[in-house]
């Protein structure tokens, strides 16, 4: 019983360069939690130091922003499909 | 329409016998018609950015009748924007994309009036340049001025054509239309700079901003006629190397600071502060001290000095030139920081000295001391030192 989750292009880096992980969890936040414990530095560019999803990241279960359905509570099964989507720019290296 | 220019009525425009002739495969379709090329005529769209995305832009405008197209830019046309940049061509480089822009546009097709505004978008000029279009189309390759573009959009009450790209992957969607969303309903803040990697450090497949700018196009005349179902609430995700499109929901957010019920931004702000960019300030002491000069480094290896360079760019950069150095891209940095002596002097490079400047905080960080930046990177190595090595 394990829920697709889509890894974008630029946070493969972080997971062995896979681009669909499959886990087991009842809810969004357990998929979650278990892909940042499986590929720990990856935890930072999803969750701030309060544990909270970071505002320039969106989950989606499907097509629905989990946002608008019950947030990390919202409950999957494996029939659903979960995408991390992060900003993009585009461009130049920002530091300089 | 709250604060805007006043909109030509497209039944007092005519169309010469030569536009009709150039835009009969317009004319013909039931969907456009005369009274749609009219409408095409008597819009203006401005197009921020004339680069991988505002090339494809401004060149369908253009062709597709467009009255008046704006374009907003302060760059030179670089050898390197060329793999993508296709409205400017290898006799414009070192000269600016404006020119290149609008030779190009003027040469496709001359009933264009173009207006070029040659400056960088800022929370003082946006308004006064927004203000004067119909549709802004966002072409843009960096967050404070996609921030900038949105807040003065829902501001001003025009749509915004939205498209973004990275590596095989680009979004587009529309913001700030009646009753949709913005793009901080999307994403209430930008990344702090350094976590989520640029093109420029990324690489872009030069066809990509090709096929996100064309459908930026298609929804920029869809606007202007009033036809079909226009992106408005919808995000496209678009995969080219899967060559997989994906739609996902979006809603205006009542919680929006920006378009929500209770808005609290009501004025353009510091948009660099916002995305956490602060102006370079004058280099510290200590910084000095963490830093060495390309000519610095000649002197050290010319004289023999025992110093380690380590190359923190990604194995396809390094093959294109490189010193004689440990390779450790940057990601891998922290779990192979061991493979690395702390008592020996390190210089560390990439690029342009980006990722190099991060990574000698990481060392710092890590206890090192005798570690040190190499300004300008490989870049300037190559610009300065060996004129052989080749630059990208």
């Amino acid at each position: 019983m394990s829920t697709k989750v889509m890894i974008p292009t630029p946070l493969r880096a972080y997971t062995e360069k896979k681009d669909v992980v499959l886990l087991e969890g009842n809810t969004v936040g357990d998929l979650l939690h278990q892909l940042t414990s499986t590929y720990a530095p990856l935890r930072r560019h999803l969750f701030d130091d309060q544990g909270s999803l970071r505002s320039f990241v969106n989950v989606y279960v499907n097509d629905e922003d989990i946002r608008y359905l019950q947030q990390e509570e919202t409950r999957v099964t494996e029939k659903d499909t979960v995408s991390i989507i992060p900003s993009i720019a585009g461009g130049k290296e920002s530091a300089q | 329409m709250r604060e805007s220019a006043p909109r030509l009525d497209p039944t007092k425009v005519r169309l010469s016998n030569e536009e009709i002739r150039r835009y009969g495969r317009h004319l013909i379709l039931p969907e456009v018609g005369l009274e749609g090329q009219m409408k095409l005529k008597a819009a203006s769209v401005l197009v921020v950015g004339a680069g991988g995305l505002g090339s494809p832009l401004a060149l369908y405008l253009a062709a597709a009748g467009i009255g008046r197209l704006g374009i907003v830019d302060f760059d030179l046309v670089e050898e390197s924007n060329l793999q993508r940049q296709i409205l400017h061509s290898t006799p414009y480089i070192g000269r600016p994309k404006l020119q290149s822009a609008k030779d190009r546009i003027l040469s496709i097709n001359p009933n264009v009036a173009v207006e070029l505004f040659s400056a960088r978008l800022t929370s003082e000029n946006a308004l006064d340049i927004i203000r004067q279009f119909d549709v802004i189309v966002d072409g843009t390759d960096n967050f404070p001025t996609r921030y900038l573009v949105n807040d003065a959009c829902v501001l001003l009450h025009k749509p915004n054509v939205y498209g973004s790209i990275f590596r095989f992957e680009g979004q587009v969607s529309v913001f700030s239309a009646p009753d949709g969303p913005c793009y901080r309903c999307l994403y209430a803040e930008p990344p702090p700079p350094g976590l989520v990697p640029s093109c420029a450090e990324g690489g872009v497949l030069g066809v990509l901003p090709g096929i996100v700018g064309t459908m930026q196009a298609m929804e920029t005349v869809k606007l202007i006629l009033g036809i079909g179902e226009p992106l408005i609430g919808r995000l496209l995700l678009f995969d080219g190397l899967s060559m997989r499109t994906r739609e996902l929901k979006l809603q205006r957010n009542p919680e929006c600071k920006m378009c929500g019920d209770h808005p609290e931004i009501t004025t353009l702000v510091d948009y660099e502060a916002f995305c956490g960019i602060t102006p370079a300030p004058a280099a510290s002491e200590n910084q000095k001290a963490f830093s060495i000069s390309t000519g610095e480094l000649k002197r050290k290896l010319d004289h023999g000095d025992p110093v380690l360079i380590l190359d923190v760019r990604e194995v396809q950069e390094y093959e294109i030139a490189h010193l004689e150095s440990l390779l450790i891209p940057l990601n891998d940095l922290p779990r192979r920081v061991n493979e690395l002596d702390s008592s020996q002097e390190i210089v560390v490079l990439c690029h342009t000295g980006v990722r190099s400047g991060r990574a000698v905080e990481f060392l710092k960080q890590m206890g090192f001391r005798k570690v040190k930046n190499l300004v300008g990177g490989i870049d300037e190595w190559a610009e300065l030192i060996d004129t052989e090595m080749p630059r990208y």
